[in-house]
């Protein structure tokens, strides 16, 4: 069939048109001979060609080759979609000495082979989609991708365990790290715990050293009691702004020795104890755990004498001594940093027992999260180590429930991960404790990491009870002699077929993980995005867990999703690798797809403006025009589209370009 | 507004106290009403055990009269309020459903286009009289009548448009503001057998002496209900749930005869003679004056 | 002692009775049914059950449709709708019961004098007659079909109920008997025609 020659195809422009058979990908469904006999008959098209995988080196060599000896100076490339190899074919016409960015690839797999059945159909539109291309490719200008250096500083955001080993790989490998943890002191989540399964270390022992070690290395900065309020810039140049909330206490003075924690005029404390989960109850003035670091105490505002009337004795000043250390009069700091990367480990929080009311949490006194079994313990913890009920009794018999608030469409939809692996450690440690008779209410045993299953066979060899029936609910209700002042579980025995009544003298509720609760505010901070159920988003579940949509932002730890340590500090250390990858290049290079404002036809009317996501267009007073930043452009084209008066042009996707490859795809022969 | 008043087949029969009073406590509180003309049997469980289509086009009957009328339905039978509140519902969700029940409406002249909207007297009492002007209108309060307000399945389950599934509260607050002392009944919202105790005798009972001895030992000294069916299960077979170890003698009125009383309204409203188990000594030892 | 040998051919479910009552209401989703057994603790009638909810769910789903439509248990449902509030995947059981019990009375799965669904087909019956329920007549009705010594048994309480004037013995009728009839069937028809 003719083509009518198209005279704004670029006299000059040499085409070179190469048809991916992928295999039988995309040959199985579109006639690539005659796509490509299509394509030589194209004005400006010097060869065309056909190859089974032109993503092979040989497939490669073929353009490069063709470059060389036909002086080809466009390429365009119909094969898979460009998010695979448009780079790969890229480096080919950047080898072979032309600019990478003439190329064109074409889409005819997962646009055309992959979601048509009609062949024929199929190999028409193959056919417009590639004379499309090569009106298109000739009009390419020679782009240049942009350098930005990295600044080799390190955001920490987070001081659990995964912030933690994060900060530790950073800083030894040479590396100023910011390490801000909300809480007064680091340690997250494991330092309340007392073992660790399976093999039931103690998790401060094991905790505590890395602890110390971010709180003496040089290269760490640690910021507690410390939050995030201000996030700019962009990869390898962020300006971040941190606000020190007051302890009223002066770090470099305070060394710890809880003499005010004695002397206050608090004989015992009276506000419940956060650390604790409210088990116990501390005093205004408080340090949150023996272990805490940094080891410098509290003061609470809102609970100090001093603060509500000012006249207190001040006790802790006096026994302060010499050293001075106590200061009322302490502000809120801002301090404002500049770092390359940031690495997001912000941690979970867990499930509130009370959306499950048929649990009876917060009704009946003995039932308790497993984080408040952790702290009871706990040697450190409320009683001492000692696992007692809310009268102080020791229970002879305990119910452990599984999946509270996961694995249901009515709370959380997700396997928490973690939680049979902590039931069965509590029920260890409970019989251990007390020798008291332990149930386990399960659907399913998840025991999959090492060592993990050898685990549940111990528990099963300890004689815990293993009733298979996710809990219908726990009354005081006695239904018969034996239940009369008991709490009473009554589940269906699945296994078994019937409905049993356990009765018990406390009752854990296996809690599930969540995103903490700020997790919206903190992504929309950093500009990263969440999973639609509220857990930081990772660039590939399965080939890039640890790096966000956003380049330069990591994330680590639970905050991606429920698991446990062994998984945290291998995301922290992966986390910490992909930074350091990226700052060990010195410099960042962007894609050129951005935008820019024609300063003569700009009106100054500021539409554009509002419209950038990324807040990259700024308007200057003087000159009355706007301009885009062109490092903070990530090229979305919504102010291209948005300007009343067509003065911004993005590179890339001119409007030449974009109109003739319309109008060759419609130009039916 | 005026309200289209379904009283359903059993308000017309054992559950006469609740109609009796219901209509009164209406009266005095200014809520406007009106007996649906002609309306038909809800089909509650049973029908709907048998044919499922029939049951929907009978329910619907009755949202297309109201609908004609332009009126809103109060139904007080919690069976009846579940029924009409779940056609109304599959009739919008299932298309399959719709067609044939509007065709079948069609032959006897009516139409449905679901604007009907299906209500409890609690949630009208609770919202659209509110609590406050009810409590200025008590004048014999319930001098701290320790009362256990008795839910039941079908009108917090499945569907919780006025209150909450777990631990309603409309009813409590209703008799709170009548002077009464609200137990925190634990088993308000447990069903209490149905139909069971005529067919199945000792699986009803026992669901019945569960509810009892609860309510007992919780320090209940009256059940408080919504339903008819779950009244005369609880009022009815209290010789054969109690025993010699724990007899059970409890009164079971509707909360609307607690209202009615509390309002100072007369004897035929607070229908009080309709009880099987005797009232007036427990409300005399109260200091509670007789109307 | 008798052996009972059981083992379950593959061939002998009911492929068709799994796939009906996939496509029932409630049915949609059970094949997403973890058999946590939640259903089955929130019950109050599973203490009385030959196979509980949870169970019953799981042979429907399979197919085994003698010993689901046999089962006590769906006869034992009061429709309280416990299981279906907590089910962690949303799974309306109790539309499922409803659908069992009408498979159950239409291919006569049950005992003869098992009251339930005779009560179920005396109100039918009452309401395509008069299109209301007279509350008196219908136990007369039912238990006189099966239990009659029981309804004997219940003079005493029927005297309390003529005393506070609770029994209405009067038929209570709708006045436009005729629609009734009418609109069941249509249902009929219009069932027919839609099936078509």
């Amino acid at each position: 069939m003719p083509e009518t020659i198209n005279p704004s195809v670029d006299s000059h422009a040499r085409v070179g048109v190469y048809i991916c058979h992928c295999g039988t990908n995309i040959a199985g469904t579109v006639d690539v001979k005659s796509v490509s006999e299509f394509a030589a008959s194209l004005p400006g098209v010097v060869v065309a060609r056909e190859y089974k995988y032109m993503c092979s080196d040989p497939g490669q060599a073929l353009v490069q080759q063709d470059i060389h000896e036909q002086k080809l100076n466009r390429i365009v490339v119909a094969a898979c979609s460009p998010l695979l190899h448009e780079p790969t074919f890229r480096r080919v016409l950047s080898r072979a000495g032309i600019n990478a960015f003439f190329l064109q690839m074409v889409n005819i797999r997962e646009h055309d082979s992959w979601v048509h059945l009609d062949k024929g159909a199929a190999t028409q539109k193959a056919k417009d989609l590639v004379r499309a291309a090569v009106r298109r490719v000739s009009l390419h200008k020679p782009l240049q991708k942009r350098q930005v250096p990295i600044h080799p500083s390190v955001l920490v955001v987070g001081g659990g365990i995964a912030g933690i080993h994060a900060a530790l790989t950073l800083a030894d490998a040479g590396k100023q790290v910011y390490l801000v943890e909300r809480q007064p002191t680091i340690g997250g989540h494991m330092a309340m715990f007392d073992k660790t399964f399976p093999t039931l270390d103690c998790a401060a022992c094991i905790l505590t050293p890395k602890m110390t070690s971010v709180a003496s290395h040089p290269h760490i900065r640690l910021w507690t009691y410390s939050e995030v309020v201000q996030v700019e810039g962009y990869v390898g140049n962020y300006k971040v702004k941190i606000k020190h909330k007051p302890r009223y206490v002066i770090d470099d003075l305070c060394i710890g020795c809880q003499e005010c924690i004695a002397a206050c005029v608090y004989k015992e404390g009276k506000t419940p104890d956060e650390f604790n989960l409210g088990l116990s109850k501390r005093k205004p003035v408080y340090l949150p755990f023996p272990q805490a670091v940094p080891q410098k105490v509290v003061i609470d505002p809102d609970t100090c004498i001093e603060f509500k009337s000012g006249k207190c004795k001040k006790t802790c000043i006096e026994a302060c001594g010499d050293r001075h250390a106590i200061d009322f009069k302490q502000q809120e700091s801002v301090d404002e940093i500049e770092v390359g990367t940031m690495i997001l480990a912000t941690g979970f929080k867990t499930f509130d027992p009370k959306r499950n009311p048929s649990y009876g949490y917060g009704r009946h006194a003995n039932v308790y999260t497993s984080l408040e079994v952790e702290r009871l313990i706990n040697a450190a913890g409320p009683t001492g180590g000692e696992l007692v009920l809310r009268d102080g009794q020791t229970p002879k018999s305990v119910g452990i429930i599984h999946c509270v608030g996961s694995r249901d469409r009515n709370t959380n939809r997700w396997c928490s991960k973690v939680c049979c692996m902590y039931s069965l450690k509590l029920a260890h440690l409970v019989r251990e404790r007390t020798g008291a008779e332990v149930f386990n209410f399960y659907i399913d045993m998840r025991t999959p990491g090492k060592g993990y299953e050898e685990f549940y066979d111990r528990l099963l060899d300890e004689g815990v009870h293993f009733i298979r029936g996710r809990v219908a609910e726990v009354s005081d209700f006695a239904a018969h002699p034996s239940e009369e002042g008991k709490l009473v579980i009554r589940a269906e025995d699945t296994l078994a077929g019937f409905v049993r009544r356990i009765p018990v003298d406390m009752v854990i509720l296996a809690v599930g993980l969540e995103p903490q609760a700020d997790a919206q505010d903190v992504r929309r901070m950093f500009n990263i995005s969440c999973a639609s159920e509220g857990w930081f988003l990772e660039r590939h579940p399965k080939l890039a867990p640890v790096s966000t949509f956003t380049e330069g932002v990591y994330i680590a730890g639970a905050c991606q999703g429920p698991k446990d340590i062994p998984d945290s500090v291998a995301q922290a250390g992966a986390a910490a690798a992909e930074a350091l990858a990226l700052i060990d290049t010195q410099f960042v290079e962007l894609e050129p797809y951005t935008a820019s404002i024609l300063e003569e036809e700009c009106s100054g009317c500021k539409s554009c403006i509002p419209l950038c996501p990324y807040h990259a267009i700024s308007f200057s007073d003087e000159s009355k025009k706007a301009s885009i930043n062109e490092v903070l452009c990530k090229g979305c084209g919504t102010c291209v589209a948005g300007c009343p008066s067509g003065s911004i042009k993005q590179n890339f996707f001119e409007d030449e370009e974009i109109f003739e490859e319309i109008e060759g795809v419609l130009a039916y022969a | 507004m005026k309200y289209a008043y379904y009283p359903g087949c059993s308000l017309k029969g054992t559950g006469r106290a609740y109609e009796e009073s219901l209509l009164a406590v209406f009266q005095a509180l200014g809520v406007s009403y009106e007996e649906l003309k002609d309306w038909n049997c809800c089909g509650a469980t049973s029908y709907m055990s048998v044919d499922e289509l029939s049951s929907y086009a009978l329910a619907a009957r009755n949202l297309a009269l109201a609908e004609r009328e332009n009126m809103e339905i109060i139904a007080p039978c919690a069976a009846c309020y579940l029924v009409l509140n779940k056609t109304q519902h599959y009739m919008h969700d299932y298309p399959e459903i719709n067609n044939v029940v509007t065709r079948a409406l069609g032959t006897i002249g009516l139409t449905w286009h679901g604007q009907t909207r299906v209500r409890h007297p609690l949630e009208i009492l609770l919202n659209e009289v509110g609590v406050p002007a009810i409590a200025t209108k008590v004048k014999r309060p319930l001098h701290g009548l320790k009362v256990a307000p008795y839910y039941g399945c079908q009108i917090v389950r499945p569907y919780s448009t006025f209150d909450d599934q777990r631990n309603p509260t409309s009813m409590d607050q209703l008799l709170s503001a009548c002077g009464a002392k609200v137990i925190n009944y634990s088993s308000k919202v447990q069903c209490c057998g149905a139909s069971q105790k005529g067919t199945l005798p000792e699986v009803g009972l026992d669901r019945i002496r569960r509810l009892l001895l609860a309510a007992k030992r919780e320090g209940a000294e009256v059940i408080a209900t919504v339903c008819p069916l779950c009244q005369f299960n609880l009022e009815c077979f209290q010789d054969e749930t109690g025993n010699a170890h724990e007899p059970i003698s409890m009164p079971v009125l509707y909360f609307s005869q607690l209202i009615a009383w509390a309002l100072g309204l007369d004897a035929k409203a607070v229908a009080l003679q309709r009880c099987i188990v005797p009232v007036q000594t427990l409300l005399g030892s109260k200091e509670i004056v007789h109307a | 002692m008798s052996l009972q040998r059981r083992v379950k051919f593959e061939a002998e479910t009911d492929r068709e009775f799994a796939q009906w009552i996939a496509h029932e209401i409630g049915g949609e989703k059970l094949r997403e049914c973890l058999q946590c057994g939640l259903c089955s603790g929130n019950c109050p009638l599973s203490l009385y059950m030959d196979h509980t909810p949870r169970r019953l769910m799981y042979l429907a789903r399979e197919g085994f449709k003698t010993e689901v439509l046999s089962s006590l248990s769906i006869w034992l449902c009061t429709s309280c709708y416990e299981c279906v509030i907590d089910c962690p995947k949303q799974i309306n059981i109790t539309g499922m019961m409803y659908s069992l019990k009408q498979r159950a009375i239409k291919e006569k799965f049950y005992p003869r004098r098992f009251p339930i669904p005779v009560m179920a087909r005396q109100f039918s019956r009452m309401v395509r007659g008069s299109g209301r329920i007279t509350e008196s007549w219908l136990v007369v009705q039912v238990f006189s079909r099966t239990a009659i010594r029981r309804l004997l048994g219940m003079g005493k309480l029927g005297v309390r109920l003529l005393r506070t004037g609770r029994m209405r013995l009067s038929r209570d009728k709708v006045e436009r008997r005729g629609d009734i009839a009418k609109l069941m069937d249509a249902i009929q028809v219009a069932r027919k025609e839609s099936a078509a």
